[in-house]
């Protein structure tokens, strides 16, 4: 009797389960949920509502890694396009902020596609410019300060709610719909990954790899723009300092534990927002545990390694093997 | 490189200029870490306005937050022979050699909001500095008097794991906790000294503590975790600063803006004005020879909303918090 190789998914499935159940045990109220003013509130929102920025990210970097690329500089694009949201939200009308956001978003994206893709430099080093001076532009932007805001509109962004689940949920929902039908209702997805597969193969087979590069960080820098407005906008201001911060690592892990190979090729969007909510659930479950922070990052590092490890194929070939050792025996 | 002759060349005249204009008047170098947060923007505005209350000359050096970049400002310092040097240093160790210079050239060093390593002490003249663990227990004592005899769980948003200024200023607390009974830590976690962190922790503290309904205080060792923790706990439905007592450390103008509103009751002051008892202790010493003490502690005042806190956030505002 041979072990079934678990189906794509599975183990991502499995794990959210875990250690949602595991959550469920050191806060029994974990699932309760009601309505506060028109918007629902309990520990499974706030694993999804505080899970949306990285979620965001991981839409972005799923693709660029697909592409055999990385994205570092996503945190610091979250910062500028924050700084820039929060600095226009009081003076101007909310579609105004958020193509504002936006168009930086983008800007900061192209900046890194160029340099990946028509200059040829190494994706984490081309991606690593921006993520130093970022910072440095979304602190000139805010001039060092938390820039605070109070329009009301931008604040709907991050407190608000959509038929009782918090805007950012919707808006990230939304992306993810998005995202899905722009690469996998059209052969694009099929190309991104070929792209990553074999750039030189596909180069050769008639696929724009150049375009393909490039666009995929655009998108990246949107995504990354968005998630940025929506931070702001939960704490009604721009914080250059820490808005984002080292969030790039967290969108990658996410991507990694969706299953996606950081060597590119074949990936998947709803497993990397799968990761995303795996990392934000056990964020959750450490806060609502009552361990002293000084267990936060352990904790975090074994659950990371037990679901990385439940992927490695190595580890499916060995459970293979003892299930034929027993055999034998 | 040759914009950065440009500005030695112009400190230099700058420096020239000042000594030729009057004799008595007293050049001062100041090596500022750099803009790592509000609360250095704002010593650094207030070490300017205190200079010029005082007439004194002040020269301030934005290290960037590098060592070496403040290493080579002293020298420079020194090599420009300013009146006393004041130094915000990024780390504690690695200073004995540039101080060692310092004090042949017979220049006072005074440190800023930060101290060195206890070899360095026959370095400097003096070190001003806030006591952390005091301003904990202030925050704490605040809460102590104010809740009475009544029992309260409080629930504590701690800065970065790690970082010497959370460790005491929870220690701080955690003395005053100890000593009344009635006072309970429920829960205590890191909200990392950010507006973000500090709502997200307090949305979990809300959830685990029976909807917030058994809480009856927060304490965050600063004020930005708090305005953070405000607002979820506004989400929530419940009503901060009544419904649960707040008290945080720094008083950044923001936290005057929610006291003033009634949604926060207390803040303990880091004061960015480190510059004034500085000068201070620089010109007794200059003009009568006296010795300062090694350590000159800054005062931890504490604002409630007794203190006129619209008032007070005028006030600060400007100073680039």
């Amino acid at each position: 009797m041979t072990l079934r190789i678990p189906r794509r998914g599975m183990a991502q499935a499995l794990a959210l389960i875990i250690i949602l159940m595991i959550d469920r045990l050191v806060s029994p109220q974990f699932f309760n949920l009601h309505l506060q003013d028109g918007r629902l509130f309990g520990s499974v929102i706030d694993v999804l509502n505080r899970g949306t920025p990285v979620a965001l990210l991981s839409l972005g970097m799923v693709l660029v890694i697909a592409t055999g690329g990385i994205d570092l500089s996503v945190g610091a694009v979250m910062a500028i396009a924050g700084a820039t949201a929060a600095s226009l939200a009081d003076t101007h009308s909310l579609p105004v902020v958020i193509a504002s956001a936006l168009a930086v978003g983008l800007a900061c994206g192209l900046w890194n596609g160029i340099l990946v893709a028509v200059l040829r430099i190494q994706p984490i080093v081309a991606t690593l410019i921006l993520m130093v001076a970022g910072r440095g532009i979304a602190q000139l932007i805010t001039e060092g300060r938390i820039v605070t805001f109070t329009s009301p509109d931008l604040v709907w962004m991050g407190n608000g709610a959509v038929l009782g689940l918090p805007t950012p949920v919707v808006i990230a929902l939304g992306m993810l719909l998005v995202t899905a039908a722009v690469v996998r209702g059209t052969a694009l997805g099929l190309l991104i990954e070929a792209t990553g597969g074999n750039a030189r193969a596909s180069e050769l087979s008639g696929v724009g790899t150049r375009a393909m590069i490039l666009s995929v960080y655009v998108w990246c820098g949107l995504c990354a723009a968005l998630a940025g407005v929506i931070a702001a906008a939960d704490i009604m201001g721009a914080d250059a300092n820490n808005a984002g911060l080292w969030l790039e690592l967290d969108a990658i892990l996410a991507v990694v534990i969706g299953g996606t190979s950081l060597f590119g090729g074949r990936f998947s969007l709803v497993l990397a927002v799968a990761g995303a909510l795996i990392i934000q659930a056990m964020n959750t479950g450490i806060l609502l545990s009552g361990y002293p922070p000084e267990l936060n990052l352990l904790v975090k590092a074994v659950v990371v390694l037990a679901v990385l490890l439940a992927q490695s194929p190595r580890l499916g070939d060995l459970s293979r093997f003892t299930a034929r050792w027993r055999r034998t025996k | 490189m040759t914009l950065k002759a440009l500005f030695a060349a112009s400190a230099t005249a700058a420096l020239l200029l000042a000594t030729s204009a009057s004799a008595a008047e007293l050049t001062v170098g100041f090596s500022q870490i750099g803009s790592e947060s509000g609360w250095r923007a704002a010593e650094t505005s207030v070490s300017k306005s205190e200079a010029s209350k005082r007439k004194i000359n002040l020269k301030i050096a934005d290290a960037q937050q590098k060592q070496e970049n403040q290493i080579k400002a002293i020298r420079s310092f020194i090599a420009q022979g300013v009146d006393a040097i004041f130094l915000a240093p990024v780390v504690a160790s690695g200073w004995d050699a540039v101080l060692k210079e310092a004090k042949e050239a017979k220049i006072p060093v005074v440190l800023l909001d930060r101290d060195i390593d206890p070899a360095g002490k026959d370095l400097y003249l003096t070190a001003v500095t806030s006591d952390s663990v005091h301003e904990g227990a202030v925050a704490g004592e605040w809460l102590a008097k104010t809740v009475g005899g009544k029992d309260c769980n409080v629930v504590e948003l701690q800065g970065t794991v790690g970082a010497s200024v959370a460790t005491n200023r929870k220690k701080g607390f955690d003395s005053v906790v100890a000593k009344n009974a009635n006072l309970k830590v429920v829960r205590s976690q890191t909200g990392e000294f950010t507006r973000a962190k500090g709502k997200e922790v307090m949305e979990s503290f809300i959830k685990a503590e029976n909807g917030g309904k058994s809480i009856c205080a927060v304490y965050a060792h600063n004020d930005d975790m708090m305005v953070g923790a405000i607002q979820a706990m506004k989400e929530a439905g419940l009503k901060p600063g009544k419904d649960i007592l707040t008290v945080s450390i720094d008083a950044v103008p923001d936290i005057f803006k929610a006291i003033a509103a009634g949604e926060a009751n207390a803040t303990v002051e880091l004061t960015p004005n480190m510059a004034g008892p500085a000068f201070d202790a620089i010109v007794a010493f200059k003009e009568k020879g006296t010795v300062p003490p090694k350590w000159i502690q800054t005062e931890s005042k504490l604002y409630t909303s007794a203190d006129e806190p619209m008032k007070v956030y005028d006030s600060k505002k400007g100073l680039g918090y």
